[in-house]
């Protein structure tokens, strides 16, 4: 039993990977550029749900908790909708004809950036993250395997927000627009398409989605502090790359085999090697193909 | 239909365009031609709105459309199939065209001009699921065309689009541009293959290192003694 419980822990952090995958991915895939500060997006996120929670409508039960917990993912999601787009807009857009190298280094510098206003306004130290979800969870087998209630909710989460999103790219004129942008950003605008407002589109639902990540991730991992967010951005970005960067279906599978790796590394072999195994076995897969799982290589024929 | 004025294009300290005016009436087959680097596919790049020229002007239909932004340009009436195609590769035939139509919304016209443009290319239809990038060279241009006429343009530039392709697919591509322009639309024609390209044009101008150099009657132009010489290969 206790594979059973290892692999559903795994496949549940795996599933906050996903979600966070998908930020680093779709940014990727349509503005060909490492967002590198979303791990601290999804930083600011969880903050802003641990100030809803205790500052708001005191202890609530039942119906009243759940609306409790979700007005303060809703604020947080906007929040981070709006400030992804203003990092876009202030820190990104100015270098759309700079060279890579001048963009990493600005996202690593907004990623910086936000981590030290973190710190100015909440300090160094942890605050205690209370769980979003009070479900106990599951019990089976007599007791032998637990689920916790936060491990089925996330699990849960991330299927709806995969499956919403490609019915959103495939069903809909704005994620039919982002596929284009992301086959070719000139040929885009040639169908009509406007560039800048899809790529600002993506940082929005990215970021948004980081805010829920984030909450998920805190409710699991209570700890937060203002580097939070960057040792699952780091991990979320590899699952994107393993998974094959600019694909939604790949940062699903990459998160979740990440996530799985890591757990079952901790558990049978090492909590030190952990990250070490989870990064070799990332190599691994690159040299066998460097595409990552899903990812595509379709040569355009002269 | 559409009118350039004394436009001026530098890329960075390079001039590519040294302030060319031409026009295109309504109905017309333009060509323009001009060996490697004269400076057709800026022209045709900056009149799409895809860059922006230092100065001079662009109208179309009378409209001054030199400061609208690319994006806003085909719902004008005016359609672009670029150098080297680029078609959405990772989309299928079908997907593709749709994309061609994304400014407009009525589900019915669009099922319409898709009916039309298959019955151009029939060879489309019959791969309407196939992935793009997998098309042959000649079949990607060909979606690239119907890709263009999706959105039911007034006006189709094209550049180059007999680069790369077999002759026979050659002798189709000039056909189609022929029968677009038959329907009603009116065709600026980049090309290097100028011999065919100034069989089925009215009128051409000769572009040379970014300035007009000559223009006149396409009949009158293959017979042009320096023109045999620098473009015909005679
Ligand atoms: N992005 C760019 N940056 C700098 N110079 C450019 C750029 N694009 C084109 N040029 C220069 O501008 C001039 C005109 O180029 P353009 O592509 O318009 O020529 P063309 O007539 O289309 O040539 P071809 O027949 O080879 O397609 C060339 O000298 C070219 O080197
Ligand atoms: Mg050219």
């Amino acid at each position: 039993m206790g594979f059973l419980t290892y692999l559903i822990n795994g496949l549940s952090l795996g599933s906050v990977y996903a979600i966070i995958a998908l930020g680093y991915t779709m940014v990727y895939g349509i503005a060909k550029m490492l967002n590198f500060a979303h791990g601290d997006v999804i930083m600011i996120g969880s903050y802003l749900v641990f100030i809803g929670m205790s500052n708001i409508g005191g202890e609530q039960t039942g119906v009243m908790q759940v609306v409790k917990v979700v007005v303060c993912l809703a604020v947080s999601m906007i929040i981070c909708a709006i400030l992804g787009m203003v990092i876009e807009k202030v820190a990104y857009k100015p270098l759309r004809k700079a060279t890579n190298l001048a963009v990493l280094i600005t996202a690593i510098g907004v990623s910086y950036f936000l981590q030290n206003i973190a710190l100015l306004i909440f300090g160094s130290n942890a605050v205690s993250f209370t769980s979003i979800i009070s479900w106990q969870g599951i019990s089976l087998a007599g007791g032998a395997l637990k689920i916790t209630g936060n491990a089925i909710v996330t699990i849960i989460v991330c299927i709806i927000i995969m499956v919403a999103l490609m019915l959103f790219v495939q069903h809909t004129k704005p994620g039919q627009a982002m596929r284009a942008v992301s086959e070719d950003r000139d040929a885009a605008v040639l169908m009509g398409i406007n560039v800048n407002a899809t790529i600002s589109l993506t940082f929005i639902i990215g970021s948004g989605l980081a805010a829920i990540a984030g909450a998920l991730l805190c409710s699991s991992y209570p700890a937060l502090t203002p580097y939070t967010g960057s040792m699952p951005g780091i991990k979320a970005f590899t699952a994107a790359v393993f998974g094959g960067i600019g694909s939604i279906p790949g940062a699903l599978i990459g998160g979740l085999l990440l996530g799985i790796i890591e757990i079952l590394a901790k558990a049978y072999i090492s909590s030190q090697l952990a990250d070490a195994i989870v990064f070799a076995v990332l190599i691994i897969v690159l040299l066998v193909k460097p595409t990552g799982i899903l990812g595509k290589q379709i040569k355009e024929k002269v | 239909m559409l009118e350039v004025k004394d436009l001026v294009v530098n890329y960075g300290m390079i001039q590519a365009l040294k302030g060319i005016s031409f026009e295109v009436n309504e109905g017309e087959v333009i060509a323009l031609i001009g060996a490697n680097g004269a400076g057709k596919t800026t022209t045709l790049q900056t009149i799409s709105g895809m860059l922006s020229p230092t100065s001079g002007q662009v109208l179309l239909k009378g409209q001054d459309i030199t400061k609208i932004p690319g994006h806003k340009i085909v719902s004008l009436g005016m359609a672009h199939v670029p150098e080297g195609r680029r078609v959405f590769a990772g989309m299928s035939v079908l997907e593709n065209l749709k994309m061609g139509a994304y400014t407009r919304s009525s589900k019915t016209e669009i099922s319409d001009s898709l009916e039309r443009v298959y019955e151009s290319f029939p060879r489309l239809k019959e791969r309407q699921s196939q992935l793009a990038g997998t098309l042959s060279g000649g079949e990607q241009q060909m979606l690239a065309m119907g890709r263009a006429l999706m959105s039911k343009p007034n006006i189709i530039l094209m550049d180059e689009p007999s680069m790369g392709l077999s002759p026979i697919y050659v002798e189709e591509i000039f056909n189609i541009i022929q029968s677009i322009s038959k329907e009603g639309t009116t065709v600026l024609l980049v090309e290097q293959n100028a011999k065919k390209a100034l069989a089925i044009a009215d009128r051409a101008y000769v572009l040379e290192t970014g300035n007009i150099v000559l223009s006149g009657d396409a009949n009158a132009l293959m017979n042009d003694d320096s023109i045999k010489k620098a473009y015909l290969g005679e």
